[in-house]
């Protein structure tokens, strides 16, 4: 396939991401990779998803282009749109149509905050045609092969409005990511938070504690990320407590009550 | 009112209006003689007080005045009243012998108040009950009991604690409290059959005193090592430990002591004759209780998993049936389980449920490890997670009560707390052509209310002169460009976008299923909700229908005719059609509970719409007039405080002027002829949410 003109230069990732692979997603992205399969990703909020896919992106050497959807998102904030420039129309390429130009991975972050009228555009990109229909222009960009969508999405929502519908979602090969086991997440916690790996242990007692708590209260547990964030906070000085009331407890709820539990089970634990 | 004092006949008089009902009524004179020595001030609060009890219960108004001179001796004017509510607070949760003995005990009520430091449970309840859930990751209640004890699904905590001066001490106490019993669960205390051990002692109760002083040694030990920041906080609430235990502790506070150990040792202080020491945040020990509990738990569990597994294909690649040896544990870490087939470790299968995930948890926290039997999978059988046991909806009087709600109380000016029992109940279906026949018999006036409603739906809609959009405005453009060729400055705003007018509403029919509906009025709402459903359907909001009747505060039933999440079906239209008149309409927990389902929803307008045939009334003369309409009226304030807008429909002919203090100007529609409901209803609807 001759390389399309339009290609924009697009950044690789350039170091190695951290990531801790917990079982076999990084052979499964591989082989759908290889086979020029779609991948939807879905877990909980801060378990390593996007992570994961910067990780992928490094390792296969391609660009990474991350959309993080929200629900004003419009099929022209994908693909493209015209723009004026003096007294003419320029076309500028929406980062989905970059991607696609560039064969790269396109990332689209918590796709059902999009709107659904929106999720239709990538579905001729994700099966055997691998185009994308840019209506304005009436092109269709063909897909290199070494273009791949990406979608996530998080299954805890128990929102009616915000399902994936299986239009859509039976189009991916579905790759499902949760809170690490305890000594994994440990590890994670100790080097992405370069705390010492007794430290890490109890962030991830805390952890759990707050994950028990879900449902009676609290919409979710605290997140890898929370608990990583509250290590960083350590070293850098914190006290144990205050890094973990800023970092986990205020960030897990806003009522004064829960507020109170959370900070209870951070101070049993320190 | 003048500042004479009443004399014993006017105070006889008044005390008799007031407490006419009670069994001590023929020694009122006595009761008189007593209150003609107080100021005017004091006798009206009594003859006041008394009369508000006498409403409860004649027989507390009665207990209230004759304790009064010595209340007023003890307590000032404010202290009097805190006396008295205290009192009717315990009657609406205890019952009656609990209150007299509060109202009895004024030195001890006295006390409370001068130290301050009394904590109740209840203020610490919730704080406590999601600690304890936070720790253990398996249900555990937190109640109210005489003593602190547990039977390893409830934890039981003393109604009040009065030990420290601070309040910060007291919640401290209670946490370390609370925090023992859960170790008690968690850390195996009742793994070995206590019961069978304390036969060996002539002195039970001895005996028993001193496994849990041991038993606290122990768990103090276990919390140490995996929550060492709660255990210094538990050390500061204990002190030291008495030095008779020194001996003890250096073998409990092993890690690998167990409650055998604990049991090991009564022995030698048995014999020593000595008396267990008293620590207050120990609580007790009741194995028998906490062993019943446990085997039934063992019990649900195993079936639980062995139903589970029974539809799962296999595990770890090996199909499971009988030939495998299949065992779960606690992973050696500490966290997780780890499951092995023929001695092989392999993955936990991911779809098990997570209530068969939660019962192997607890499980392993009750024996150690999952039990073999549990691993085997169950027969062929539907796998049914909420497999409620018990009677059908129809005893309801039998089981517990699904939710509890305060209720206000104008005569205290206060809340009766978890007064009101409401049961959620299923409609029984009717007939199932009547829908199809209303809506024949009305089609006309149904594919009007569609057009109507269809008026005020939602669409989307190009926004032009946007400084960002998806595409380009052309009058814009052409307008800026002739802008700049005159020298003008031209505006950036030459996009359109498209915006969604979104109606996010959802909406919450209340209707009365009271007795004095019955027939015309029935009818009448039946035919309403009919043409709403209809109307509503073309608009695509969120909208359920809940009705409401009952017979007094401990059956208040709610019975669903259509959920949210319910599609506008046959299952539901017979559910209309069975919307039958019963008891009565004791509105306000009815709009608590509904309240809190609507408040749930994830829609930027929720609207309560509440459909009834006079004002709120119940079995009994209580709730009748004044007191139901005020207690009607704070629901309604309740939901405001909480996003909700309501509004209420009532067929009363005798007009109701009431109305406009229950739910303020502007919230509600009075009709006097039952027929207009329909139509009037739907337009309504339409109305409040254009």
């Amino acid at each position: 396939m001759k390389p399309d003109p339009l290609a924009p230069e697009l950044a690789r990732v350039a170091a190695e991401p951290y990531y801790q692979p917990i079982g076999d997603e990084v052979a499964l992205f591989e082989a759908a990779y290889r086979r020029r399969l779609p991948a939807l990703l879905k877990g909980p909020t801060g378990c390593g998803k996007t992570r994961f896919v910067e990780y992928m992106a490094w390792k296969l050497q391609r660009p990474l282009v991350t959309v993080a959807c929200h629900d004003d998102l419009t099929t022209a904030d994908l693909v493209g749109r015209y723009l004026i420039v003096g007294e003419q129309t320029v076309w500028m390429d929406g980062p989905l149509t970059a991607a696609v130009r560039a064969g790269a991975i396109c990332y689209l972050d918590e796709i059902v905050e999009a709107r659904k009228d929106t999720t239709v555009v990538i579905h001729p990109l994700t099966d055997s045609r691998r185009v994308l229909a840019v209506d304005k222009r009436g092109e269709l960009v063909p897909a290199p092969d070494d273009f791949m969508l990406v979608i996530s999405y998080n299954p805890g929502y128990q929102s009616v409005l915000k399902e994936i519908k299986p239009s859509t979602r039976q189009r991916f090969v579905a790759l499902e990511f949760d809170y690490p086991a305890a000594d994994v997440e440990v590890r994670i916690v100790a080097t992405e938070g370069g705390v010492a790996d007794d430290m890490a242990r109890k962030l991830v007692k805390l952890g759990e504690l707050t994950r028990n708590l879900k449902g009676q209260g609290l919409d979710e547990g605290a997140s890898t990320r929370l608990l990583v964030h509250a290590a960083q906070l350590i070293n850098d000085g914190m006290a144990p407590v205050a890094a973990c009331t800023a970092a986990v407890a205020r960030a897990l709820t806003d009522d004064a009550e829960m507020t109170e539990t959370l900070n209870d089970l951070v101070r049993a634990i320190f | 009112m003048t500042e004479r004092k009443l004399f014993e006949h006017e105070l006889e008089e008044r005390l008799d209006a007031v407490l006419f009902a009670s069994p001590s009524h023929r020694s009122i004179t006595r009761l008189a003689t007593t209150l003609e020595s107080l100021p005017r001030v004091q006798q009206e609060k009594v003859l006041h007080w008394a009369g508000v009890a006498a409403k409860t219960y004649a027989e507390i108004g009665y207990l209230l005045a004759t304790l009064a001179p010595k209340a007023f001796e003890l307590l000032d004017d404010e202290g009097f009243d805190a006396w008295v509510l205290s009192g009717l607070d315990a009657y609406d949760r205890f019952g009656l012998r609990p209150a007299m003995d509060q109202l009895r005990n004024i030195e001890l009520f006295c006390a409370e108040r001068a130290g301050t430091a009394v904590t109740r449970l209840a203020d610490v309840e919730m704080r406590l009950a999601r600690f304890v859930q936070g720790l253990s990751g398996r249900p555990l209640a937190v109640r109210a009991g005489q003593h602190a004890w547990t039977d390893t699904e409830n934890i039981f905590l003393p109604e009040l604690v009065a030990v420290h001066t601070s309040a910060g001490g007291n919640r401290r106490l209670y946490k370390a409290m609370a925090a023992l019993l859960w170790a008690q669960t968690r850390y195996g205390t009742f793994s070995v059959d206590i019961e069978a051990r304390l036969g060996e002692w002539a002195d039970r109760e001895r005996a028993l005193g001193w496994l849990a002083v041991l038993e606290a040694v122990r768990l103090d030990a276990r919390i140490a090592a995996e929550l060492p920041g709660l255990a210094a906080e538990m050390a500061e609430v204990r002190g030291p430990w008495p030095e008779e235990l020194s001996a003890a502790i250096a073998h409990l506070t092993r890690p690998e002591a167990t409650v055998s150990d604990s049991l090991d040792l009564l022995a030698g202080f048995l014999s020593g004759g000595g008396v267990p020491p008293r620590l207050t945040f120990a609580g007790t020990l009741d194995p028998a209780a906490a062993w019943r509990v446990r085997a039934e738990r063992i019990q649900r569990d195993t079936e639980t998993l062995r139903k589970a597994l029974a539809t799962l294909k296999g595990m770890g690649g090996k199909r499971l049936s009988g030939e495998h040896a299949v065992s779960m544990a606690m992973a050696n870490d500490g966290a997780g389980m780890e499951v092995r087939v023929d001695g092989e470790a392999v993955a936990l299968p991911p779809n098990l449920p997570p209530e068969a995930q939660a019962a192997a948890q607890s499980l392993i926290q009750d024996l150690g490890e999952v039990p073999p039997e549990a691993l085997t999978p169950a027969g062929h059988g539907q796998w049914t997670p909420t497999d409620k046991t018990g009677p059908g909806p129809e005893l309801a009087s039998d089981r517990d009560a699904d939710h509890r709600y305060d209720e206000w109380d104008y005569h205290r000016g206060a809340y009766r707390r978890h007064w009101c029992h409401v049961y959620e109940m299923a409609v029984k279906p009717g007939e199932p052509g009547y829908v199809t026949e209303v809506a024949q018999r009305h089609g006309p006036l149904i594919r009007q209310i569609r057009k109507r409603f269809e008026l005020v739906r939602g669409e989307d809609r190009m926004l032009g002169r946007q400084p960002d959009g998806e595409e380009v405005d052309v009058d814009a453009l052409v307008d800026a460009l002739a802008d700049r060729r005159g020298g003008a400055e031209p505006s950036e705003r030459v996009f359109s976008r498209r915006v969604r007018n979104e109606r996010s509403l959802a909406a919450l029919f209340m209707v009365d299923m009271s007795g004095s509906t019955k027939g015309w009025v029935n009818d009448a709402e039946r035919e309403a909700l009919i043409m709403l459903c209809e109307g509503i359907e073309a608009l695509g909001d969120r909208y359920a229908i809940y009705g409401f009747s009952g017979w007094t505060r401990t059956r208040c039933d709610i019975y669903r005719v259509k959920g949210f999440d319910d599609a506008y079906d046959a299952a539901v239209r017979s559910r209309i059609a069975g919307i039958e008149a019963r008891d009565y309409t004791r509105m306000g927990v009815a709009i608590r509970h509904l309240t809190k389902l609507l408040a749930a929803q994830p829609t930027r307008h929720r609207l309560l719409v509440t459909l009834s045939d006079g004002r709120p009334d119940d079995f009994g003369d209580e709730y009748r007039g004044t007191y139901g309409i005020e207690d009607t009226r704070h629901a309604l304030l309740e939901a405001r405080e909480q996003g909700i807008r309501s509004y209420c429909v009532t067929i009363d002919r005798q007009g109701a002027d009431y109305l406009r203090h229950m739910v303020g100007p502007a919230s509600y529609t009075v009709l006097d002829q039952v027929h207009k409901l329909p139509l009037k209803l739907a337009d309504i609807y339409r109305r409040l949410t254009r």
